[in-house]
């Protein structure tokens, strides 16, 4: 038995030196994943956030994990799910935007060209039965114009004005359709976004209370450092619910 | 997924029971959750079965609810026929039973912790299965999986009552920080001589461990306050 690099797609499997065939492998389900993916628009460009929460099934095993990463100088990427696909995509991207640069050419791909790049990745891994276990936000704006798409593990990707992935969709979703609106400034946008993410503190299991948000406009992009938000916990009746009712949650 | 069914299914939460030279201090979190969504962020896993006998619940909510209800209504006439306090052992024992007779429909795990005039304080643990042990102290739920280690170290004999409820408030918040089916705030009871007495320990008050920051009200508020600019291109 040998170990054979598989050109392909880079599996390496074992090989009986008897066939001449690479045995294909799947991913079957990840193992070091991250939560929701916040995005939305605002006045001067698009605003994305995140926990730093790297969890190992129900551990909270790695609680710095940067999952808002930029690509190019226009482009800001949001990856939930399996962690280390991200850092594969990552790779992907960053050749990308290098071979784009070695051009020297005066043009940038921007954020619609990256997410049209990344969505046949995506899809064409899926076909394979093999895919990128990742839904991803791409933040950007390219000459004024402000962008914000995703694309998921199946290849679905559409664009909108404020996007969340997991379970950013059933929590933060509802409250942006409720208050966002189109000219947000950063503060109000960072208010906003603040909210969802404590309603993804208080009822996501994966989530923790460490956060990192990121804008970009067309003057560049800021990635600000990790910080944790004040929790709520005063409400009378959490003091002692089952007064009155011995046995109840 | 694959699913190993026979594998013993610890479910979401921290309890813990510890053992002190007046009586008991209980402690859980108060995580409930379905699936990944958190259904309650504040509920109260140590019920009542008697004035001196609690009782931490880990396992499925309804199970745990409909013993502990069953035990406290036994208990109920026990003590009326008994004409004195049931004591923690004859509770512990009626949980064991309802729990080893259902084994295979129950999925409860338990500690039971109280006081009495016989023994002081005690603390029984009743796992899956139906297995009854006393012991000085006991950890149960999936959050106990990350406290082995610390009571190994950190538990002595003998300890006062500030000792232990903030042995039980440290454990509890270390085990909230790792483990995702726990959470909220902790919740403690103390069973001595004197009675019963309830406390509550919210989300922020509790100690901060590695890799956690210090919450703030908003970002805005470190940008206006913070001198070095934040990374950018």
């Amino acid at each position: 038995m040998e170990l054979q690099l598989s050109m392909v797609d880079g599996s390496v499997c074992m090989k009986d030196s008897a066939k001449s065939e690479i045995s294909s492998e799947r991913t079957l389900y990840p193992y070091v994943t991250g939560t929701s993916i916040i995005g939305m628009k605002y006045k001067d460009g698009v605003i994305l956030a995140s926990d730093t929460a790297g969890s190992y099934g129900s551990t909270l095993r790695y609680k710095s994990v940067e999952r808002i990463k930029q690509v190019g100088d226009h482009t800001l990427i949001g990856a939930s799910g399996e962690i280390s696909d991200f850092q594969e995509i990552m790779r992907y991207l960053d050749e990308l935007i290098l071979y784009d640069k070695m051009w020297d050419d005066g043009n940038s791909l921007g954020p619609k060209e990256v997410h049209n790049y990344l969505n046949r990745i995506m899809y064409n891994r899926r076909n394979k039965f093999n895919p990128l276990w990742n839904s991803l936000v791409l933040g950007g704006v390219k000459k004024g114009q402000k962008y914000l798409g995703t694309v998921n593990m199946i290849g679905t990707h559409y664009e909108d004005d404020h996007l969340a992935t997991g379970f950013g969709n059933h929590l933060a979703r509802p409250i942006l359709r409720s208050e966002w609106r189109e000219d947000l400034t950063f503060e109000e946008a960072v208010k906003l976004i603040e909210k969802c993410l404590l309603v993804l503190l208080y009822r996501d299991r994966s989530s923790i209370n460490k956060f990192q948000i990121a804008k970009i406009t067309d003057e560049g992009t800021t990635i600000f450092p990790p910080y944790a938000l004040k929790t709520f916990w005063g409400f009378s009746h959490f003091q002692n619910p089952s007064k009155g009712a011995a046995g109840t949650w | 997924m694959d699913l190993d069914l026979s594998a013993p299914h610890s479910t979401g939460t921290t309890i813990i029971g510890v053992t002190y030279n007046g009586g008991v201090v209980l402690g859980a979190d108060s995580r409930t959750s379905t699936g990944m969504y958190v259904a309650n962020r504040a509920s109260d896993k140590i019920t009542e079965l008697t004035d001196n006998v609690y009782v931490c619940r880990s396992g499925s909510a309804a199970d745990t609810q409909v013993i502990s209800d069953y035990v406290r209504y036994f208990l109920h006439q026990h003590t009326i026929q008994l004409g004195q306090p049931a004591t923690v052992k004859v509770a512990a024992n009626l949980v064991r039973l309802l729990s080893y007779q259902n084994k295979n429909m129950l999925q409860a795990g338990v500690i039971v912790g109280g006081w009495d005039k016989y023994e002081g304080g005690q603390i029984y643990s009743v796992p899956l299965g139906g297995t009854i042990l006393r012991q000085p102290f006991s950890i149960g739920g999936s959050g106990s999986s990350y406290l082995y280690g610390f009571f190994d170290q950190a538990w002595k004999e003998d300890m006062t009552h500030e000792e232990a409820e903030q042995l039980v408030v440290k454990a509890a918040s270390l085990a909230m920080a790792r483990d995702g089916a726990s959470g909220g705030v902790v919740r403690t009871v103390t069973i001595n001589a004197e009675g019963v007495t309830r406390k509550f320990y919210g989300g922020d008050t509790l100690p901060l461990w590695h890799d956690e920051l210090e919450p703030t009200n908003s970002l805005l508020d470190l940008l206006s306050s913070s001198v070095p600019e934040p990374m950018s291109t």
